[in-house]
């Protein structure tokens, strides 16, 4: 594996690999010394045209825990801003000596292009509407955590509620859970669903409480407010009374069931309840293995066919024992 | 002056297709028939000596072709295009005639813009650029552009392409002011509220991809209003670009009213569909977007049967590091006339002579032009001529191209169909594939 770009690129063993990875990268992150020499020697670069902070310290940490060279590049301090061009600024940091950027960019298809100017591995942290592989990696994590699911998805219903649209965390979720062997419902106003998804693997219901009590996991996105501009939606409040997580709906989740959000929630809005006093609320625990997820991705395109010295072999993960390789 | 003979060629025009050379002196055609016919009226007239010698064999030499649609950039963005560099690709592609569209800066409404672009034309001498005028002033949509004076000046077709009329009431108000001026307004339909930060189709693949999809809707709308304005005012309205199967259709039912509506569309249209958006490739980004393939059907059709009457390339160069921006930041736009003739060739599944009616004598009168072009290769016609090799195959390198940009979505492709020589005012100005000047 060269880049990760796109879920759709990744079959269900590809999938399976990273998550048994980031196992072993749980187990170091619990370590005392939650560090090993895995990447020593590589440089990554995060690169963000957007900003992120939760994302790019995540990737800043997962970087750094596996030892590698880490050189931060935010927009508002690039020449970006001075006209530099998208390809100019890849050109002139891969002059640099770099073996991966992490790339955030608001507009769908920029780390797709980027690939072309530069040798370096390409890790999409989120484009525009379109993917966010990494978080996508990492809510399958999470849910296998949870539910005690390492060989699959099998059975489980999924539904994913809010902005699909403008979403590229649920793009990359529909094709992960699905690869898993989910079932996965898209619950949204039809304004808030992208125009044509006849072709993807889903069913769609404008019903949250026609099927909330039958879930195994509830995904909640951010609704954002320049959506009612648009009039996608006439008011915020309306969006909660029919999409929104009320403590009405919270009582007839199952008990099993996990609530889900990629991050930064609107309280009082799609999450109309306290995540807190959610049994199944796995929001803090997706942000812990974020790390150990984006520690994998990039373990699996930087360390593999690099040397291991003694230290890393016994330190870090045995990709060859972890599962097929892509 | 110039003298030619084009022998063993095979003419085509709107009176047929015939086995004939063509002789030409000082701008006019002076024989067309055999060999010895030919060369005796260059004789006759002291001009057989000196005469050049154009080889069509296997050739067909056909009126030069009209594109009602470029983008020339001069004035304005000259690293893109100039009027030279662009009237030197559309040479290559067999035209003698273009219509430069009015979106430069400053946009062609107002007397000197005009002016200007004529000079650099006639500067360049390799074929004849008739500047669009706009239809409102700065093709802001807001105040009507002086089309009196630009009609008096000689301009004939009026649009404020890329953008539509959005007002109604204003468009009303052109059409009804345009009727008596014995000129033709021609629309970029696109309904700008429904295409807010649009990239692509809006599709099944613009949903996958994640981009801001451009509805087809947004286009039949405008197109179904300016059918019902050619009703209501009596005056001519030209479509521009179209590019949905629904918009073939008001238009085929519009036109089998008697309303006055003509139609173009664009060699992309009929070739490329959405998907080629995959790859996030900005060269493929244009507006109106690349469409489904019941789409291209719609616009074959619409070809085949008239209801499409011209083939016009939208020609719109623009310098590589500005497609190489993120789609959402790429203007849109791809390269058309050194390619126009081979696509249709090898794409339409039409007798070669309509492909040569919609891409010479049709355009040639929607633009008012025909009194120059499109003529019927005939004696005493003016000279303005392509020669053409229908069967020759080539590879499309954007480096070849005589465009000054390299924005063409067809790089590596081959074609069939190869413009050999371009005769415009009698002059070669394209021999064996090269331009002259």
């Amino acid at each position: 594996m060269k880049h990760l770009l796109d879920m759709g690129h990744l079959d269900a063993m590809q999938i399976h690999h990273l998550l048994d990875l980031t196992d072993h990268m749980v187990e170091i992150n619990q370590r005392p010394m939650p560090k090993v020499p895995a990447l020593r020697g590589k440089t990554v670069v995060n690169l963000f045209f957007e900003d992120s902070t939760r994302t790019r310290t995540s990737f800043d940490t997962a970087a750094r825990r596996l030892s590698a060279d880490v050189m931060n590049f935010a927009v508002s301090s690039s020449s970006v801003n001075k006209g530099e061009s998208l390809r100019d600024t890849i050109e002139t940091i891969t002059a640099m000596g770099v073996d991966a950027f992490v790339v955030r960019h608001a507009s769908s298809g920029a780390p797709h292009q980027i690939t072309q100017w530069t040798t370096a591995s390409i890790v999409n942290a989120g484009d525009g509407w379109h993917q966010h592989p990494t978080q996508a990696l990492l809510d399958c994590y999470t849910i296998r955590t949870r539910l005690n699911r390492t060989t699959g998805f099998d059975g489980l219903h999924i539904a994913i509620v809010g902005d699909i649209k403008h979403s590229r965390v649920a793009r990359s979720d529909v094709q992960a859970f699905n690869a898993l062997g989910a079932r996965v419902t898209l619950v949204a106003p039809p304004t808030l669903l992208p125009p044509d998804i006849s072709t993807w693997p889903v069913e769609v219901s404008h019903d949250l409480d026609g099927l909330i009590g039958s879930l195994d996991v509830l995904y909640l996105l951010r609704m954002q407010r320049e959506r009612m501009r648009d009039a996608l939606v006439p008011s915020l409040r309306e969006y909660t009374t029919l999409y929104g997580l009320t403590p009405a709906r919270a009582a007839r989740l199952q008990e099993h069931a996990l609530v889900m959000h990629p991050g930064p929630m609107n309280r009082g809005v799609e999450m109309a309840v306290d995540p807190a006093e959610l049994p199944g609320s796995t929001v803090l625990h997706q942000v812990a293995n974020g790390v150990a997820v984006r520690m994998a991705v990039l373990f699996e395109l930087l360390g593999s066919g690099g040397e291991m010295t003694a230290d890393t072999a016994a330190d870090s993960p045995d990709p060859s024992q972890a599962g097929p390789r892509s | 002056m110039t003298n030619l003979l084009i022998t063993n060629g095979t003419v085509l025009d709107q009176q047929g297709e015939r086995r004939a050379d063509v002789a030409v002196a000082d701008g006019v055609i002076v024989a067309v028939g055999t060999a010895t016919d030919a060369s005796d009226a260059l004789a006759a007239r002291q001009a057989l000596d000196d005469a050049i010698v154009l080889d069509a064999t296997g050739c067909i030499v056909s009126p030069g072709f009209v594109d009602l649609h470029v983008h020339l950039r001069e004035p304005g963005r000259e690293e893109a295009e100039t009027i030279e560099t662009g009237s030197r690709a559309a040479a290559l592609g067999g035209f003698t005639a273009v219509v430069a569209m009015p979106n430069t800066d400053p946009a062609h409404d107002s007397l000197p813009t005009i002016e200007f672009v004529r000079t650099q034309a006639a500067r360049a001498g390799l074929c004849e650029v008739a500047p669009a005028g706009c239809i409102t002033l700065a093709r802001a949509g807001e105040q009507l552009a002086p089309l009196g004076e630009l009609a008096a000046a000689g301009v004939r077709l009026f649009t404020d392409d890329g953008n539509g009329v959005q007002d109604p009431a204003l468009m009303r108000r052109a059409l009804e002011y345009a009727r008596p001026l014995g000129i033709t307004l021609a629309q970029h339909c696109e309904v700008a509220s429904l295409t807010k930060g649009a990239v692509m189709h809006e599709g099944s693949c613009c949903s996958h991809l994640g981009l801001p999809g451009w509805p087809a809707l947004a286009e039949e709308l405008m197109v179904h209003r300016d059918i019902e304005l050619a009703r209501l005012t009596g005056a001519p309205v030209h479509f521009l670009h179209l590019s949905t199967a629904r918009s073939v259709e008001l238009v085929r039912a519009a036109k089998a009213e008697g309303l006055p509506v003509t139609s173009e569309a664009a060699p992309h249209h009929f070739t490329l569909t959405d998907e080629m958006l995959v790859g996030f490739d900005a060269v493929y980004k244009v507006n109106p977007p690349l469409r489904t393939p019941a789409d291209i059907a719609a616009i074959k059709a619409g070809l085949r049967d008239g209801t499409i009457d011209a083939i016009a390339t939208d020609h719109a160069p623009h310098p590589p590091e500005s497609k190489e921006a993120p789609l959402d930041q790429a203007p849109p736009g791809m390269l058309g006339l050194e390619t126009a003739l081979a696509l249709s060739i090898t794409e339409l599944d039409m007798p070669l002579a309509d492909i040569v009616a919609a891409l010479s004598w049709k355009p040639a009168r929607i633009a008012h032009l025909d009194a120059r072009h499109g003529r019927p290769v005939a004696v005493g016609e003016p000279a303005n001529l392509a020669v053409f090799d229908p069967a020759a195959e080539w590879t499309v390198v954007p480096a070849k191209l005589a465009s000054k940009s390299r924005n063409t979505p067809y790089a590596g492709r081959t074609l069939r169909g190869k413009v050999r020589h371009t005769i415009y005012g009698g002059v070669p100005v394209v021999i064996d594939s090269v331009a002259q000047r």
